[in-house]
Protein backbone atom coordinates (compact mmCIF):
# COMPACT_ATOMS: atom_id res chain seq x y z
CA UNK A 1 0.00 0.00 0.00
CA UNK A 2 2.69 2.43 1.07
CA UNK A 3 4.87 1.24 -1.80
CA UNK A 4 2.05 1.82 -4.25
CA UNK A 5 1.45 5.31 -2.89
CA UNK A 6 5.17 6.09 -3.04
CA UNK A 7 5.39 4.97 -6.65
CA UNK A 8 2.38 7.12 -7.50
CA UNK A 9 3.96 10.11 -5.77
CA UNK A 10 7.34 9.54 -7.44
CA UNK A 11 5.70 9.28 -10.85
CA UNK A 12 3.92 12.58 -10.23
CA UNK A 13 7.10 14.33 -9.16
CA UNK A 14 9.12 12.95 -12.07
CA UNK A 15 6.45 13.99 -14.57
CA UNK A 16 6.25 17.49 -13.08
CA UNK A 17 10.02 17.95 -13.09
CA UNK A 18 10.99 16.32 -16.37
CA UNK A 19 7.89 15.70 -18.45
CA UNK A 20 9.10 12.03 -18.51
CA UNK A 21 8.49 11.71 -22.21
CA UNK A 22 9.00 8.34 -23.89
CA UNK A 23 9.96 8.25 -27.57
CA UNK A 24 9.54 4.81 -29.08
CA UNK A 25 11.76 5.38 -32.05
CA UNK A 26 12.91 1.93 -33.17
CA UNK A 27 10.39 -0.37 -31.54
CA UNK A 28 6.90 -0.16 -30.02
CA UNK A 29 6.25 -0.66 -26.31
CA UNK A 30 5.56 -4.40 -26.26
CA UNK A 31 5.22 -7.05 -23.58
CA UNK A 32 8.13 -9.25 -24.70
CA UNK A 33 11.18 -10.07 -22.68
CA UNK A 34 13.67 -7.25 -23.14
CA UNK A 35 16.94 -5.86 -21.85
CA UNK A 36 16.88 -2.07 -21.99
CA UNK A 37 20.46 -0.74 -21.83
CA UNK A 38 21.06 2.97 -21.42
CA UNK A 39 23.56 5.73 -20.71
CA UNK A 40 23.91 6.50 -17.02
CA UNK A 41 24.39 10.01 -15.71
CA UNK A 42 22.25 10.48 -12.65
CA UNK A 43 20.28 8.74 -9.92
CA UNK A 44 17.14 9.94 -11.64
CA UNK A 45 17.93 7.79 -14.72
CA UNK A 46 16.37 4.69 -13.28
CA UNK A 47 13.19 6.47 -12.22
CA UNK A 48 12.98 8.25 -15.55
CA UNK A 49 13.07 5.07 -17.67
CA UNK A 50 10.67 3.46 -15.25
CA UNK A 51 8.29 6.45 -15.55
CA UNK A 52 8.57 6.50 -19.34
CA UNK A 53 7.44 2.86 -19.63
CA UNK A 54 3.70 2.21 -19.90
CA UNK A 55 2.11 0.86 -16.71
CA UNK A 56 1.71 -2.69 -18.08
CA UNK A 57 5.40 -2.91 -18.91
CA UNK A 58 6.52 -1.27 -15.69
CA UNK A 59 5.30 -4.21 -13.64
CA UNK A 60 7.36 -6.76 -15.62
CA UNK A 61 10.49 -4.62 -16.00
CA UNK A 62 13.05 -4.65 -13.19
CA UNK A 63 15.88 -2.12 -12.86
CA UNK A 64 19.36 -3.09 -11.73
CA UNK A 65 20.67 -1.29 -8.66
CA UNK A 66 24.18 -1.36 -7.21
CA UNK A 67 24.05 -3.17 -3.88
CA UNK A 68 26.75 -1.10 -2.20
CA UNK A 69 24.79 2.10 -2.76
CA UNK A 70 21.10 1.22 -2.93
CA UNK A 71 20.99 -1.35 -0.14
CA UNK A 72 23.15 0.43 2.45
CA UNK A 73 20.30 2.03 4.36
CA UNK A 74 16.86 0.76 5.30
CA UNK A 75 15.03 3.46 3.40
CA UNK A 76 17.04 2.97 0.20
CA UNK A 77 16.59 -0.77 0.41
CA UNK A 78 12.85 -0.41 0.92
CA UNK A 79 12.59 2.10 -1.95
CA UNK A 80 14.47 -0.05 -4.42
CA UNK A 81 12.95 -3.39 -3.46
CA UNK A 82 9.33 -2.51 -2.61
CA UNK A 83 8.73 0.32 -5.07
CA UNK A 84 10.97 -0.51 -8.02
CA UNK A 85 11.33 -4.28 -7.52
CA UNK A 86 14.99 -3.78 -8.33
CA UNK A 87 17.63 -6.48 -8.74
CA UNK A 88 20.75 -5.89 -6.62
CA UNK A 89 24.15 -6.36 -8.16
CA UNK A 90 27.51 -6.50 -6.40
CA UNK A 91 29.94 -4.17 -8.09
CA UNK A 92 32.89 -5.82 -6.36
CA UNK A 93 33.36 -9.56 -6.76
CA UNK A 94 32.78 -11.22 -3.40
CA UNK A 95 33.44 -14.76 -2.27
CA UNK A 96 30.77 -16.86 -0.57
CA UNK A 97 31.35 -18.95 2.54
CA UNK A 98 32.95 -21.78 0.52
CA UNK A 99 35.50 -19.41 -0.95
CA UNK A 100 33.98 -19.66 -4.42
CA UNK A 101 33.94 -16.38 -6.30
CA UNK A 102 30.37 -15.23 -6.91
CA UNK A 103 29.23 -14.25 -10.34
CA UNK A 104 27.84 -10.71 -10.07
CA UNK A 105 25.51 -11.48 -12.98
CA UNK A 106 23.77 -14.29 -11.12
CA UNK A 107 20.78 -12.22 -9.85
CA UNK A 108 20.25 -10.93 -13.40
CA UNK A 109 20.36 -14.43 -14.82
CA UNK A 110 17.75 -15.50 -12.26
CA UNK A 111 15.48 -12.61 -13.19
CA UNK A 112 15.79 -13.27 -16.90
CA UNK A 113 15.15 -16.98 -16.39
CA UNK A 114 11.91 -16.17 -14.59
CA UNK A 115 10.80 -14.10 -17.59
CA UNK A 116 11.30 -10.53 -16.38
CA UNK A 117 12.63 -7.69 -18.51
CA UNK A 118 15.51 -5.69 -17.06
CA UNK A 119 16.94 -2.17 -17.23
CA UNK A 120 20.73 -2.18 -17.38
CA UNK A 121 23.33 0.58 -17.28
CA UNK A 122 26.33 -1.13 -18.92
CA UNK A 123 28.76 1.67 -17.99
CA UNK A 124 28.62 0.38 -14.44
CA UNK A 125 28.72 3.84 -12.89
CA UNK A 126 27.45 7.34 -13.45
CA UNK A 127 29.58 9.43 -15.79
CA UNK A 128 30.36 13.14 -16.06
CA UNK A 129 31.16 13.31 -19.76
CA UNK A 130 28.55 13.85 -22.43
CA UNK A 131 29.52 10.53 -24.02
CA UNK A 132 29.04 7.25 -22.17
CA UNK A 133 32.11 5.37 -20.94
CA UNK A 134 33.04 2.03 -22.52
CA UNK A 135 30.48 -0.67 -21.73
CA UNK A 136 31.28 -3.46 -19.30
CA UNK A 137 31.04 -7.11 -20.24
CA UNK A 138 27.76 -7.89 -18.45
CA UNK A 139 25.60 -7.03 -21.41
CA UNK A 140 27.60 -9.35 -23.68
CA UNK A 141 27.42 -12.25 -21.25
CA UNK A 142 23.65 -11.89 -20.85
CA UNK A 143 23.15 -11.60 -24.61
CA UNK A 144 25.16 -14.78 -25.04
CA UNK A 145 23.13 -16.68 -22.43
CA UNK A 146 19.71 -15.40 -23.48
CA UNK A 147 19.66 -15.11 -27.27
CA UNK A 148 15.85 -14.91 -27.32
CA UNK A 149 15.72 -11.74 -25.18
CA UNK A 150 15.35 -8.54 -27.23
CA UNK A 151 18.12 -5.97 -26.66
CA UNK A 152 16.82 -2.39 -26.81
CA UNK A 153 19.35 0.48 -26.86
CA UNK A 154 18.06 3.46 -24.89
CA UNK A 155 19.21 7.06 -24.64
CA UNK A 156 18.25 9.24 -21.71
CA UNK A 157 18.31 12.85 -22.80
CA UNK A 158 19.08 15.80 -20.53
CA UNK A 159 18.76 14.05 -17.20
CA UNK A 160 22.21 15.06 -15.99
CA UNK A 161 20.88 18.60 -15.82
CA UNK A 162 18.04 17.58 -13.50
CA UNK A 163 20.37 16.32 -10.79
CA UNK A 164 24.12 16.52 -11.43
CA UNK A 165 26.36 14.21 -9.40
CA UNK A 166 26.66 15.54 -5.88
CA UNK A 167 23.38 17.47 -5.77
CA UNK A 168 20.33 16.33 -3.85
CA UNK A 169 17.52 18.65 -4.98
CA UNK A 170 16.44 18.16 -8.60
CA UNK A 171 15.55 21.10 -10.83
CA UNK A 172 12.83 21.01 -13.49
CA UNK A 173 14.24 20.41 -16.97
CA UNK A 174 12.38 18.56 -19.72
CA UNK A 175 13.85 15.11 -20.37
CA UNK A 176 13.07 12.29 -22.71
CA UNK A 177 13.87 8.61 -23.06
CA UNK A 178 14.44 7.37 -26.62
CA UNK A 179 14.08 3.66 -27.30
CA UNK A 180 15.97 2.55 -30.42
CA UNK A 181 15.90 -0.36 -32.85
CA UNK A 182 16.57 -3.69 -31.12
CA UNK A 183 19.97 -5.28 -31.80
CA UNK A 184 21.32 -8.81 -31.70
CA UNK A 185 24.55 -10.56 -30.94
CA UNK A 186 25.86 -11.66 -34.35
CA UNK A 187 27.10 -15.27 -34.60
CA UNK A 188 30.72 -15.40 -33.59
CA UNK A 189 30.91 -11.71 -32.71
CA UNK A 190 33.79 -10.74 -30.42
CA UNK A 191 32.97 -9.36 -26.98
CA UNK A 192 34.68 -5.99 -27.46
CA UNK A 193 33.20 -5.51 -30.94
CA UNK A 194 29.71 -6.23 -29.66
CA UNK A 195 30.02 -3.90 -26.68
CA UNK A 196 31.35 -1.07 -28.85
CA UNK A 197 28.53 -1.60 -31.32
CA UNK A 198 26.00 -1.50 -28.47
CA UNK A 199 27.54 1.73 -27.18
CA UNK A 200 27.39 3.30 -30.64
CA UNK A 201 23.76 2.22 -30.97
CA UNK A 202 22.95 3.98 -27.71
CA UNK A 203 24.87 7.11 -28.72
CA UNK A 204 23.22 7.20 -32.15
CA UNK A 205 19.89 7.88 -30.42
CA UNK A 206 21.21 11.14 -29.03
CA UNK A 207 20.44 13.24 -32.09
CA UNK A 208 17.15 11.68 -33.14
CA UNK B 1 -29.72 45.61 -25.78
CA UNK B 2 -27.25 48.11 -24.37
CA UNK B 3 -29.69 49.05 -21.60
CA UNK B 4 -30.15 45.39 -20.74
CA UNK B 5 -26.38 44.83 -20.53
CA UNK B 6 -25.89 47.85 -18.31
CA UNK B 7 -28.60 46.64 -15.95
CA UNK B 8 -26.73 43.39 -15.32
CA UNK B 9 -24.42 43.09 -12.35
CA UNK B 10 -20.66 42.99 -12.88
CA UNK B 11 -20.37 39.23 -12.70
CA UNK B 12 -23.38 38.74 -14.98
CA UNK B 13 -21.68 40.95 -17.54
CA UNK B 14 -18.54 38.85 -17.35
CA UNK B 15 -20.64 35.69 -17.74
CA UNK B 16 -22.34 37.16 -20.82
CA UNK B 17 -18.93 37.97 -22.24
CA UNK B 18 -17.70 34.41 -21.83
CA UNK B 19 -20.91 33.11 -23.39
CA UNK B 20 -20.18 35.31 -26.38
CA UNK B 21 -16.55 34.16 -26.62
CA UNK B 22 -17.42 30.47 -26.41
CA UNK B 23 -20.26 30.99 -28.89
CA UNK B 24 -17.89 32.52 -31.43
CA UNK B 25 -15.35 29.75 -30.82
CA UNK B 26 -17.99 27.04 -31.32
CA UNK B 27 -19.09 28.65 -34.57
CA UNK B 28 -15.48 28.80 -35.76
CA UNK B 29 -14.91 25.14 -34.86
CA UNK B 30 -18.12 24.07 -36.58
CA UNK B 31 -17.18 26.02 -39.71
CA UNK B 32 -13.74 24.44 -39.73
CA UNK B 33 -15.28 20.98 -39.37
CA UNK B 34 -17.55 21.60 -42.37
CA UNK B 35 -14.61 22.83 -44.44
CA UNK B 36 -12.52 19.80 -43.53
CA UNK B 37 -15.42 17.51 -44.56
CA UNK B 38 -15.49 19.14 -47.97
CA UNK B 39 -11.76 18.95 -48.28
CA UNK B 40 -11.81 15.16 -48.32
CA UNK B 41 -13.49 14.68 -51.72
CA UNK B 42 -11.28 17.16 -53.52
CA UNK B 43 -7.54 16.60 -53.72
CA UNK B 44 -6.69 19.99 -55.23
CA UNK B 45 -8.40 21.76 -52.35
CA UNK B 46 -6.16 20.01 -49.91
CA UNK B 47 -3.09 20.90 -51.95
CA UNK B 48 -4.07 24.57 -51.95
CA UNK B 49 -5.33 25.06 -48.41
CA UNK B 50 -4.01 22.03 -46.54
CA UNK B 51 -1.25 23.78 -44.60
CA UNK B 52 -3.43 26.84 -43.94
CA UNK B 53 -6.08 24.56 -42.49
CA UNK B 54 -3.62 22.85 -40.18
CA UNK B 55 -2.40 26.25 -39.04
CA UNK B 56 -5.94 27.42 -38.46
CA UNK B 57 -6.87 24.27 -36.59
CA UNK B 58 -3.87 24.66 -34.32
CA UNK B 59 -4.66 28.33 -33.72
CA UNK B 60 -8.25 27.51 -32.89
CA UNK B 61 -7.23 24.74 -30.50
CA UNK B 62 -4.91 27.10 -28.64
CA UNK B 63 -7.61 29.76 -28.49
CA UNK B 64 -10.01 27.22 -26.99
CA UNK B 65 -7.49 26.23 -24.35
CA UNK B 66 -6.72 29.85 -23.51
CA UNK B 67 -10.39 30.86 -23.34
CA UNK B 68 -11.19 27.85 -21.16
CA UNK B 69 -8.32 28.79 -18.89
CA UNK B 70 -9.50 32.36 -18.50
CA UNK B 71 -13.02 31.13 -17.86
CA UNK B 72 -11.83 28.71 -15.16
CA UNK B 73 -9.79 31.50 -13.62
CA UNK B 74 -12.82 33.70 -13.43
CA UNK B 75 -15.21 31.02 -12.14
CA UNK B 76 -12.93 29.66 -9.45
CA UNK B 77 -11.28 33.00 -8.85
CA UNK B 78 -8.77 34.18 -6.28
CA UNK B 79 -6.10 31.72 -5.27
CA UNK B 80 -7.07 29.22 -7.93
CA UNK B 81 -6.28 31.76 -10.63
CA UNK B 82 -2.98 32.53 -8.95
CA UNK B 83 -2.02 28.84 -8.78
CA UNK B 84 -3.08 28.20 -12.38
CA UNK B 85 -0.89 30.98 -13.71
CA UNK B 86 1.83 29.93 -11.31
CA UNK B 87 1.76 26.52 -13.00
CA UNK B 88 1.89 28.15 -16.44
CA UNK B 89 4.94 30.15 -15.32
CA UNK B 90 6.53 26.95 -13.98
CA UNK B 91 6.06 25.10 -17.26
CA UNK B 92 7.20 28.12 -19.30
CA UNK B 93 10.36 28.49 -17.22
CA UNK B 94 11.00 24.74 -17.45
CA UNK B 95 10.80 25.05 -21.22
CA UNK B 96 13.03 28.13 -21.30
CA UNK B 97 15.70 26.47 -19.16
CA UNK B 98 15.51 23.26 -21.21
CA UNK B 99 16.13 25.14 -24.43
CA UNK B 100 18.85 27.44 -23.07
CA UNK B 101 21.25 24.91 -21.58
CA UNK B 102 22.59 25.88 -18.19
CA UNK B 103 25.85 24.89 -16.57
CA UNK B 104 26.45 22.59 -13.62
CA UNK B 105 27.30 25.59 -11.44
CA UNK B 106 23.82 27.00 -12.01
CA UNK B 107 22.10 24.23 -10.13
CA UNK B 108 21.57 26.11 -6.86
CA UNK B 109 20.44 29.25 -8.68
CA UNK B 110 17.89 27.20 -10.58
CA UNK B 111 16.56 25.68 -7.37
CA UNK B 112 16.19 29.21 -6.03
CA UNK B 113 14.38 30.34 -9.18
CA UNK B 114 11.92 27.45 -9.38
CA UNK B 115 11.17 26.75 -5.75
CA UNK B 116 11.56 30.11 -4.04
CA UNK B 117 11.26 33.02 -6.48
CA UNK B 118 8.31 31.64 -8.44
CA UNK B 119 6.06 30.77 -5.48
CA UNK B 120 6.90 33.99 -3.64
CA UNK B 121 6.13 36.12 -6.69
CA UNK B 122 2.72 34.53 -7.19
CA UNK B 123 1.96 34.59 -3.48
CA UNK B 124 2.57 38.34 -3.52
CA UNK B 125 0.24 38.76 -6.48
CA UNK B 126 -2.46 36.84 -4.63
CA UNK B 127 -1.98 38.75 -1.39
CA UNK B 128 -1.96 42.14 -3.19
CA UNK B 129 1.53 43.01 -1.89
CA UNK B 130 2.02 45.03 -5.04
CA UNK B 131 4.79 47.33 -3.79
CA UNK B 132 7.19 44.44 -3.25
CA UNK B 133 5.66 42.45 -6.11
CA UNK B 134 6.88 44.99 -8.67
CA UNK B 135 10.50 45.14 -7.47
CA UNK B 136 11.06 41.67 -6.03
CA UNK B 137 12.41 40.08 -9.23
CA UNK B 138 14.07 43.01 -11.04
CA UNK B 139 15.84 44.23 -7.91
CA UNK B 140 16.23 41.59 -5.21
CA UNK B 141 16.31 38.40 -7.26
CA UNK B 142 18.58 39.91 -9.89
CA UNK B 143 21.07 40.73 -7.17
CA UNK B 144 20.66 37.46 -5.29
CA UNK B 145 21.02 35.09 -8.26
CA UNK B 146 24.59 36.09 -9.19
CA UNK B 147 25.53 35.78 -5.53
CA UNK B 148 24.30 32.19 -5.40
CA UNK B 149 26.11 31.63 -8.70
CA UNK B 150 29.34 33.09 -7.31
CA UNK B 151 29.11 30.84 -4.26
CA UNK B 152 28.91 27.86 -6.64
CA UNK B 153 32.56 28.64 -7.48
CA UNK B 154 32.31 28.39 -11.26
CA UNK B 155 33.55 31.46 -13.19
CA UNK B 156 33.02 29.89 -16.61
CA UNK B 157 30.90 32.35 -18.70
CA UNK B 158 29.53 33.76 -15.46
CA UNK B 159 27.83 36.85 -16.87
CA UNK B 160 26.26 34.97 -19.75
CA UNK B 161 24.87 32.24 -17.54
CA UNK B 162 23.34 34.73 -15.15
CA UNK B 163 21.83 36.78 -17.95
CA UNK B 164 20.21 33.63 -19.29
CA UNK B 165 18.57 32.76 -16.02
CA UNK B 166 17.55 36.32 -15.27
CA UNK B 167 15.88 36.58 -18.65
CA UNK B 168 14.08 33.32 -18.14
CA UNK B 169 12.78 34.50 -14.78
CA UNK B 170 11.89 37.94 -16.10
CA UNK B 171 9.84 36.65 -19.01
CA UNK B 172 8.34 33.49 -17.58
CA UNK B 173 7.76 34.45 -13.95
CA UNK B 174 7.63 38.24 -13.77
CA UNK B 175 5.66 38.60 -17.01
CA UNK B 176 3.06 35.92 -16.41
CA UNK B 177 2.55 36.82 -12.75
CA UNK B 178 1.09 40.16 -13.86
CA UNK B 179 -1.86 38.49 -15.58
CA UNK B 180 -3.52 37.17 -12.40
CA UNK B 181 -2.29 40.29 -10.60
CA UNK B 182 -4.54 42.34 -12.88
CA UNK B 183 -7.54 40.42 -11.54
CA UNK B 184 -6.45 41.24 -7.98
CA UNK B 185 -6.36 45.00 -8.64
CA UNK B 186 -8.99 46.88 -6.62
CA UNK B 187 -10.16 49.70 -8.86
CA UNK B 188 -12.77 51.96 -7.24
CA UNK B 189 -16.24 51.38 -8.75
CA UNK B 190 -15.05 48.39 -10.76
CA UNK B 191 -15.05 45.83 -7.99
CA UNK B 192 -15.93 42.40 -9.42
CA UNK B 193 -15.11 43.19 -13.02
CA UNK B 194 -11.31 43.08 -12.97
CA UNK B 195 -11.49 39.91 -15.09
CA UNK B 196 -12.51 42.22 -17.93
CA UNK B 197 -9.09 43.86 -17.77
CA UNK B 198 -7.41 40.55 -18.60
CA UNK B 199 -9.88 39.97 -21.40
CA UNK B 200 -9.27 43.50 -22.70
CA UNK B 201 -5.51 43.03 -22.62
CA UNK B 202 -5.53 39.64 -24.33
CA UNK B 203 -8.01 40.63 -27.03
CA UNK B 204 -6.33 43.93 -27.84
CA UNK B 205 -2.84 42.44 -28.03
CA UNK B 206 -4.01 39.44 -30.07
CA UNK B 207 -5.84 41.72 -32.51
CA UNK B 208 -2.72 43.79 -32.97
CA UNK B 209 -0.54 40.69 -33.52
CA UNK B 210 -2.99 39.13 -35.95
CA UNK B 211 -3.48 42.26 -38.07
CA UNK B 212 0.24 42.83 -38.10
CA UNK B 213 0.85 39.26 -39.22
CA UNK B 214 -1.73 39.48 -42.03
CA UNK B 215 -0.52 42.93 -43.11
CA UNK B 216 3.09 41.75 -43.27
CA UNK B 217 1.99 38.88 -45.50
CA UNK B 218 0.04 41.14 -47.87
CA UNK B 219 2.37 44.17 -47.99
CA UNK B 220 5.65 42.30 -48.45
CA UNK B 221 7.77 45.27 -47.27
CA UNK B 222 11.45 44.66 -46.56
CA UNK B 223 11.81 43.49 -42.96
CA UNK B 224 13.24 45.96 -40.44
CA UNK B 225 15.48 43.40 -38.74
CA UNK B 226 15.79 40.48 -41.18
CA UNK B 227 18.16 38.48 -38.99
CA UNK B 228 15.60 38.49 -36.19
CA UNK B 229 12.26 38.45 -37.93
CA UNK B 230 11.44 38.05 -41.61
CA UNK B 231 8.06 39.73 -41.18
CA UNK B 232 8.48 42.73 -38.86
CA UNK B 233 8.34 46.11 -40.60
CA UNK B 234 7.13 49.53 -39.53
CA UNK B 235 4.12 49.76 -41.90
CA UNK B 236 2.51 46.50 -40.83
CA UNK B 237 3.38 47.37 -37.25
CA UNK B 238 1.51 50.67 -37.64
CA UNK B 239 -1.51 48.84 -39.03
CA UNK B 240 -1.46 46.37 -36.17
CA UNK B 241 -1.22 49.21 -33.65
CA UNK B 242 -4.13 51.02 -35.32
CA UNK B 243 -6.29 47.88 -35.25
CA UNK B 244 -5.37 47.13 -31.63
CA UNK B 245 -6.05 50.73 -30.59
CA UNK B 246 -9.38 50.75 -32.40
CA UNK B 247 -10.36 47.49 -30.75
CA UNK B 248 -9.41 49.01 -27.39
CA UNK B 249 -11.53 52.10 -28.04
CA UNK B 250 -14.52 49.93 -28.98
CA UNK B 251 -14.11 47.81 -25.85
CA UNK B 252 -14.06 50.89 -23.58
CA UNK B 253 -17.49 49.87 -22.24
CA UNK B 254 -16.11 46.84 -20.42
CA UNK B 255 -13.16 48.72 -18.90
CA UNK B 256 -13.05 51.39 -16.21
CA UNK B 257 -11.77 53.83 -18.87
CA UNK B 258 -13.39 56.40 -21.15
CA UNK B 259 -12.99 55.60 -24.91
CA UNK B 260 -9.99 57.90 -25.39
CA UNK B 261 -8.27 56.47 -22.33
CA UNK B 262 -9.04 52.92 -23.40
CA UNK B 263 -7.49 53.67 -26.79
CA UNK B 264 -4.33 54.99 -25.15
CA UNK B 265 -4.16 51.95 -22.83
CA UNK B 266 -4.65 49.62 -25.79
CA UNK B 267 -1.82 51.33 -27.68
CA UNK B 268 0.51 50.92 -24.70
CA UNK B 269 -0.39 47.23 -24.42
CA UNK B 270 0.04 46.66 -28.17
CA UNK B 271 3.41 48.41 -28.31
CA UNK B 272 4.64 46.31 -25.40
CA UNK B 273 3.16 43.14 -26.89
CA UNK B 274 4.84 43.51 -30.28
CA UNK B 275 8.09 44.43 -28.56
CA UNK B 276 7.79 41.23 -26.52
CA UNK B 277 7.18 39.17 -29.61
CA UNK B 278 10.22 40.64 -31.35
CA UNK B 279 12.51 40.25 -28.35
CA UNK B 280 11.46 36.65 -27.82
CA UNK B 281 12.13 36.03 -31.49
CA UNK B 282 15.64 37.38 -31.02
CA UNK B 283 16.11 35.02 -28.07
CA UNK B 284 14.95 32.11 -30.21
CA UNK B 285 17.33 33.10 -33.03
CA UNK B 286 20.16 33.20 -30.52
CA UNK B 287 19.31 29.61 -29.57
CA UNK B 288 19.09 28.71 -33.27
CA UNK B 289 15.47 27.58 -33.10
CA UNK B 290 12.41 28.89 -34.94
CA UNK B 291 9.90 27.91 -32.30
CA UNK B 292 10.27 27.15 -28.62
CA UNK B 293 8.49 23.86 -29.22
CA UNK B 294 8.67 22.31 -32.67
CA UNK B 295 5.24 20.71 -32.36
CA UNK B 296 6.13 17.42 -30.76
CA UNK B 297 9.34 16.92 -32.71
CA UNK B 298 11.74 18.32 -30.19
CA UNK B 299 13.88 15.80 -28.34
CA UNK B 300 12.92 17.16 -24.98
CA UNK B 301 9.19 17.41 -25.49
CA UNK B 302 8.98 21.18 -25.18
CA UNK B 303 5.49 22.01 -26.35
CA UNK B 304 5.85 25.65 -27.35
CA UNK B 305 4.12 27.19 -24.34
CA UNK B 306 6.51 30.12 -24.60
CA UNK B 307 5.33 30.87 -28.14
CA UNK B 308 1.82 31.31 -26.77
CA UNK B 309 2.71 33.74 -24.02
CA UNK B 310 5.57 35.78 -25.50
CA UNK B 311 3.56 38.91 -26.36
CA UNK B 312 1.65 38.83 -23.06
CA UNK B 313 4.87 38.49 -21.05
CA UNK B 314 5.81 42.02 -22.05
CA UNK B 315 2.33 43.48 -22.34
CA UNK B 316 1.03 42.35 -18.94
CA UNK B 317 3.56 44.10 -16.66
CA UNK B 318 3.47 47.34 -18.62
CA UNK B 319 -0.31 47.35 -18.80
CA UNK B 320 -0.52 46.53 -15.10
CA UNK B 321 1.74 49.40 -14.11
CA UNK B 322 -0.06 51.81 -16.45
CA UNK B 323 -3.38 50.94 -14.81
CA UNK B 324 -1.95 51.32 -11.32
CA UNK B 325 -0.33 54.61 -12.20
CA UNK B 326 -3.50 55.89 -13.88
CA UNK B 327 -5.74 55.16 -10.88
CA UNK B 328 -2.97 56.08 -8.38
CA UNK B 329 -3.48 52.72 -6.67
Amino acid sequence: MLAKFTSFLLLGIVRLLTGAQARWHGCPPKAEQRIYFANHQSHVDLILIWAALPTELRSITRPIAAKDYWANSRFKRWLTSAVFNAIYVDRSRTKDEHGVEQDPLEPLVDALQSGDSIILFPEGTRGFAPEPQPFKAGLYNLALQFPQVVLVPTWIHNVQRVMPKGEVIPVPVLCSVTFGTPMQLEPGEERRAFLDRARLNVMALRDI
Amino acid sequence: MNQFLRALSGSQQVAALFLLVFGVLSLASAALLLVSLRERDDGTFKAAFGSDLTDLRRLLRHTWVMAAMFWLTWVLGGWFAISLFGLVAFFALREFITLSPTHRGDHRSLILAFFVVLPVQFWMAGGRHFDLFTVFIPVYVFLALPLVGALADDPHRFLERNAKMQWGIMVCVYGTSHIPALVRLEIPGYADKSAFLVFFLVLVVQTCMLVQHLAARKLKRPPRAPHISQSFNWSSWGMGMAAGGLMGGLLAGITPFKPGQALAMALIACAAGTAGHLVMKALKRDRGITNWGTEGQSITGASGLLDRVDALCFAAPIFFHSVRWFFRL
